[in-house]
């Protein structure tokens, strides 16, 4: 498989505030994401998380300024030297305040923004916009007011604004975290939609949601990429993640809790059905 | 020990656009000392409510009692030394140069003498370990730390009863779980804690009783376990309860007996049929 981005001992610090030394927030950071691949990254809040993500569309370092050492490139191109705007084609990026980015009074103008500035043919734009609230479940809100919609609907049509510019990778930060339930699962519903065509980095603290999602799992610390792999084996690690300041899918503190006091490692179950079994077999032995 | 005070709401009414009334006849009693949840989904009226138990927002129809009296009379802050309210967002409540001078704004303003204030300002910086970041200006700090400020700023109130309007948004498991066991403590103190969150597991951990709103009415209250069990409320209100919860049911359907709402509890009461079993 080919790496759509290509993360190469990224170090970063933001520009130094007066009295406080440039601290770097990212720390040799590598990290591949390959075509069609959905990563899960995971880390305690001040990891760096978010500034990893604006780093793969090159708004990191060149609207933000600062130190940067090592290389991002996207889809082979070197996220320092092309403009912000290109990049963007490649990658989106969806935050977890939609509101913040909305700037049109009805869904359909929002989506259209973006490739309106690409200077696009009215029919593509049309087609385009169509095609992305499809794609988020959106289809019948086009007339309707960003500003009127639920949580779970603003977070959808700012997926579809990033779809509409057709990006290959996705980046989403924490897409969920202001969500209610509801919410939550719309936005997730629309992730596994887009995941065959997409390369998805979801940046999240919801490891739930990532045990369900990823094919792979990174884990941010201090600007240090300190696990990786299998979701089944990052979260296996309750202990560790828990150091880190993140909570382990419950099913998974179980198995580590019976296991624990047991003294033996006699569970080994990731989800509730697999749970089910193990803990029935066991009770009637 | 704190005593908190008995808050009643009773049948308020309340509309923030005259069309679409936020309330409609909520009704609510907090008992001292409770530790209770207020769940259901965005709009359904969980904050409206909280604000009106301590006077931020007055009912349009509608009572609100404290310890029996009624509170239309009382300005807000006075309510505000027995109601402390941690607003969602942090931004909205944060206005000082430093974090040390947020912290003792509120005590200052309640007329506290000086060295009362600075014990309780150093106390709240060494309990929320904000020690480090004491003359930094809250607005440069992170979001999960602005949220740690204001809700260190409420705490050295010392009210007798917090309401927490989803304090942990954007904080994460580590930062999340650790203020939580701080309000834990506070409640064994007898403080009375009101807890609005989308997160189950944290009802399931820290509640004893739940109050569940839809369309700006209560439609249904219990123990945590009582609101789990309850499939219809669920599904009407979106709730989902946390995985251990649904684990353990299934664990129940297939005969087993086994029970509790955490990781810990389930952990525990599976551990003692498995020895004896083995036993």
């Amino acid at each position: 498989m080919t790496s759509l981005v290509e993360v190469r001992d990224l170090w970063y610090a933001y520009p130094a505030l007066p009295g406080v030394g440039a601290q770097w927030v990212l720390r040799g950071v590598s990290l591949q994401l390959r075509a069609g691949e959905v990563v899960g990254l995971l880390g305690a809040s001040g990891a760096g998380k978010s500034t990893l993500a604006l780093a793969l569309n090159g708004s990191v370092p060149q609207s933000t300024g600062g130190q940067v050492r090592g290389e991002v490139l996207i889809e082979g191109l070197d996220s320092k030297r092309r403009p912000v705007a290109e990049l963007a084609m490649r990658v989106g990026i969806v935050f977890q305040d939609p509101e913040v980015q909305f700037l049109q009074t009805t869904v359909e103008a929002e989506v259209a923004f973006g490739p309106e500035n690409l200077g696009l043919p009215v029919s593509e734009i049309e087609q385009r916009v169509t095609w992305a609230l499809g794609a988020v479940g959106l289809g019948e809100f086009r007339s309707r007011a960003p500003a009127h919609l639920s949580g779970g609907e603003k977070q959808r049509v700012a997926i579809a604004a990033i779809l509409a510019m057709r990006p290959r990778i996705l980046v989403l930060d924490e897409p969920t975290a202001s969500l209610d339930p509801r919410g939550k699962l719309e936005v997730l519903e629309v992730i596994r939609a887009l995941r065959p065509d997409h390369t998805i980095l979801l940046i999240t603290q919801e490891s739930e949601a990532v045990a369900e999602l990823a094919d792979r799992v990174l884990v941010l610390d201090h600007g240090q990429i300190v696990m990786e792999g299998d979701p089944n084996r990052v979260f296996g690690e309750v202990e560790r993640l828990a150091r880190l300041g993140l909570r382990p899918p419950e099913i998974r503190e179980l198995a580590h809790c019976l296991n624990r006091e047991l003294g033996v490692p006699a569970f080994d179950f990731s989800d509730v059905e697999q749970a089910v079994e193990a803990l029935g077999q066991a009770a009637v032995a | 020990m704190i005593l908190a005070p008995r808050l009643e709401a009773i049948d308020l009414w309340f509309a923030y656009e005259a069309e679409r009334p936020a309330l409609r006849g909520a009704d609510l009693v907090v008992e001292p000392g409770e530790f209770l949840a207020l769940v259901g989904q965005n709009g359904s009226g969980k904050s409206t409510l909280a604000k009106h138990l301590n006077g931020l927002l007055r009912p349009v129809g509608g009572r609100v009692r404290l310890n029996g009296e009624d509170i239309s009379g009382v300005a807000t802050g006075q309510l505000a030394r027995q109601v402390g309210y941690v607003f969602q967002n942090p931004d909205h409540q944060l206005f000082s140069p430093s974090v040390e001078q947020e912290l003792g704004l509120g005590p200052r303003y309640f007329g506290l003498p000086a060295a009362e204030v600075e014990e309780r300002v150093q106390r709240g910086l060494e309990r929320f370990g904000l020690r480090s970041i004491a003359q930094r200006g809250p607005g440069t700090l992170s979001f999960g730390l602005r949220r740690i400020v204001s809700i260190a700023a409420v705490a050295t109130l010392q009210p007798p009863v917090f309401i927490l309007d989803e304090p942990t948004t954007g904080l994460d498991w580590g930062s999340a779980s650790h203020l939580m066991d701080h309000f834990a403590e506070l409640h064994a103190q007898g403080h009375s804690v009101i807890l609005i969150t989308h997160d189950m597991r944290l009802v399931a951990r820290y509640a004893s009783r739940v109050v569940v709103l839809s369309e700006g009415r209560v439609v249904g209250r219990g123990s945590p376990q009582e609101v789990f069990r309850h499939r219809e409320l669920l599904q009407a209100a979106r709730l989902q309860p946390p995985r251990i919860v649904e684990l353990v049911e299934r664990l129940v359907i297939s005969g087993m007996e086994i029970e509790g709402l955490t990781v810990e509890a389930a952990c525990r009461s599976f551990l003692t049929r498995y020895r004896l079993k083995h036993g």
